[in-house]
């Protein structure tokens, strides 16, 4: 699929963040806006033997969206790519809607892990990627995990339990947008030296300049797998990338834009 | 009479069940010596996952490692149930993912190491997690029958274990979700769960001996809990005691309370940890402390005549 038509899905798909978030008066855009080129460009091209009308083919590459905050992306990604209809977002948030304020495995079709727990969903991809390799599975598993999310212990416990078991079936991906509730990542709790933090556990690491440039991201997922390695691609991204008056800012982490603010949203966000 | 601690026969049961069911895997967090995993270990090295010392990381790897098609036991000690409690929550019970629990060193008899190794709080957090299934086997036999019967279903479980040496009794017939009737009596019940079968066992005896006939009513599995027996025998026997080695609150005697109230109860005590924390000794010598030995729980029901 070319660039164009890749970057016309992720538009699509931020178009269609803005409105679920609105209707729903509730959400995170800001961390769903700067994931949401990673995401499309995993679910229409990089991950093999995923199918909408099939979406628990034992062999389909695995994604798990370990912030699971950004669902509004995932959902939007989904959705984009056929796994149910537009009409779903009218009951994101909302009761007996399959879209849930975080992703459930048992409500949302494409899902493969629940997750909103922070830390958890990168130890679940752990997981599955080391189960891949016990049965032979030939999948791959991504994940992406949130750079506040990576102040938890738990995501350094399944980094060295990745590097252990040499987990070269599993791609992890820092959305790296520098932001979360409280302020930026270094005004909450620093990270310090992420990149160095990445190699030190063991990880085979890509840095991508521009987290939202589509050829970038492609080129870092195209990237060969290091044998016996885990894979590490940090995305510096921007929070709330596309929307003129959400782009780096802290405030726009979990907040709905009004009707005005949400017209203004999709002005930016046309083709 | 022969005794064997219930961890290990946990570990035996794994390895049989490992025999004829290559999807089970084990799980452990560098206590395979003391969960009695050691020996799955040896029998299927390829098959044994260690985790190093980081509990929670073990079980959301379980939880993706299920969704493989594997069948992981995670293995660790009982008062770790704490510490991965949001894992075994939201990475496994939420989705419903098919991982078994198997922790051991349950209780006070866990002995020397002290309260902070004591969990008394684990099956009231078991207990509370929609979609779990939760036993506590009374030997070694009944723990052969948990973990088979863990295997066969489709959802989280978790088996409690201890590590003090207790008697092995004939296997009994099981069925998940039923209680076991260990003796008939009409004067009142006790309600029990995993190794305590043992002192109320003594306890009956006891009461016997001073013409008090007490019914003893032992529970593997505390969800699906069998209300109509506890209810059954509560309408028959008016008097309830529950005896269990957890705390008073969130274990079995409020499983049992639950299950029983308004119907028919003339008198209810819960004999347990009464909500404080363990310490340093000998389980005997601990089990005399909180007052969970034979004569002691004897001495108490007879109080309630």
């Amino acid at each position: 699929m070319d660039i164009q038509t890749l970057e016309k899905h992720a538009r699509q798909v931020r178009r269609d963040i803005i409105t679920m978030v609105s209707k729903a008066g509730a959400g995170h855009p800001g961390g769903s806006l700067s994931c949401t080129d990673a995401l499309v460009a995993l679910y229409f091209e990089v991950m093999k033997n995923i199918d909408p009308k099939d979406d628990k083919n034992p062999n389909r590459d695995r994604f798990v969206l370990s912030k699971g905050h950004a669902a509004p992306a995932l959902y939007g990604t989904l959705c984009e790519r056929g796994y149910f209809g537009r009409e779903e977002f009218d009951l994101f948030r909302q009761l007996h809607g399959i879209l849930q304020g975080h992703p459930d495995i048992k409500k949302c079709p494409g899902v493969d892990a629940s997750t909103g727990s922070l830390g958890q969903g990168i130890s679940i991809a752990v997981g599955m990627a080391l189960g891949a390799k016990y049965t032979g599975n030939p999948c791959h598993v991504y994940t992406v995990v949130g750079d506040g999310e990576s102040q938890e212990g738990l995501v350094w416990e399944a980094s060295m339990a990745a590097a252990h078991y040499k987990l070269d079936n599993l791609t992890v991906i820092l959305d790296h947008n520098g932001m979360q509730i409280d302020g930026t990542n270094d005004e909450v709790m620093s990270l310090g030296d992420i990149k160095a933090k990445a190699l030190a556990f063991g990880y085979d690491v890509i840095e991508v300049a521009d987290g939202n440039d589509m050829q970038q991201v492609l080129d870092a997922l195209h990237a060969p797998a290091c044998p016996g390695k885990p894979r590490y691609i940090i995305l510096n991204t921007l929070k709330g990338k596309g929307v003129s008056f959400m782009e780096g800012q802290v405030g726009w982490h979990g907040k709905a834009p009004n009707a005005e603010q949400t017209e203004q949203a999709l002005k930016d966000l046309e083709d | 009479m022969e005794k064997k601690a219930v961890r290990v026969a946990y570990g035996e049961a794994l390895v049989k069940l490992g025999e004829h069911n290559e999807k089970v895997v084990v799980l452990d967090a560098d206590l395979a010596a003391a969960t009695m995993t050691g020996a799955f270990k040896k029998a299927y090295p390829d098959r044994f996952f260690d985790c190093g010392i980081a509990e929670a990381n073990m079980v959301d790897m379980a939880a993706g490692m299920s969704t493989m098609g594997l069948i992981p036991f995670c293995s660790t000690f009982a008062v770790f149930a704490g510490r991965n409690y949001d894992q075994i929550r939201n990475g496994v019970c939420y989705p419903k993912f098919n991982v078994k629990f198997g922790f051991s060193h349950a209780g006070i008899t866990l002995g020397e190491d002290g309260g902070s190794h004591q969990a008394i709080e684990d099956l009231a957090l078991m207990r509370v997690l929609p979609n779990m299934t939760v036993f506590v086997p009374s030997d070694a036999n009944e723990c052969y029958q948990c973990v088979e019967a863990a295997a066969k279903i489709e959802g989280p479980v978790y088996i409690r274990t201890a590590r003090l040496a207790s008697p092995v009794y004939d296997p009994r017939p099981f069925t998940v979700g039923k209680g076991t009737v260990i003796k008939d009596g009409k004067d009142c019940v006790i309600f029990t769960c995993g190794i305590m079968m043992e002192h109320t066992l003594e306890a009956v005896e006891i009461l016997g001996s001073k013409g008090i006939d007490a019914a003893l009513v032992s529970f593997h599995t505390l969800k699906p809990f069998d209300d109509n027996l506890a209810r059954e025998y509560t309408a028959k026997c008016k008097k309830v005691f529950t005896v269990e080695e957890h705390s008073v609150i969130g274990g079995l005697g409020d499983t049992v309370a639950s299950a029983v109230i308004g119907k028919g109860v003339e008198y209810f005590e819960k004999i347990g940890i009464n909500d404080i924390f363990g310490q340093s000794g000998k389980p005997a010598d601990l089990l005399k402390e909180y007052g969970l030995t034979g004569p002691q729980i004897a001495e108490r029901i007879a109080k309630a005549f």
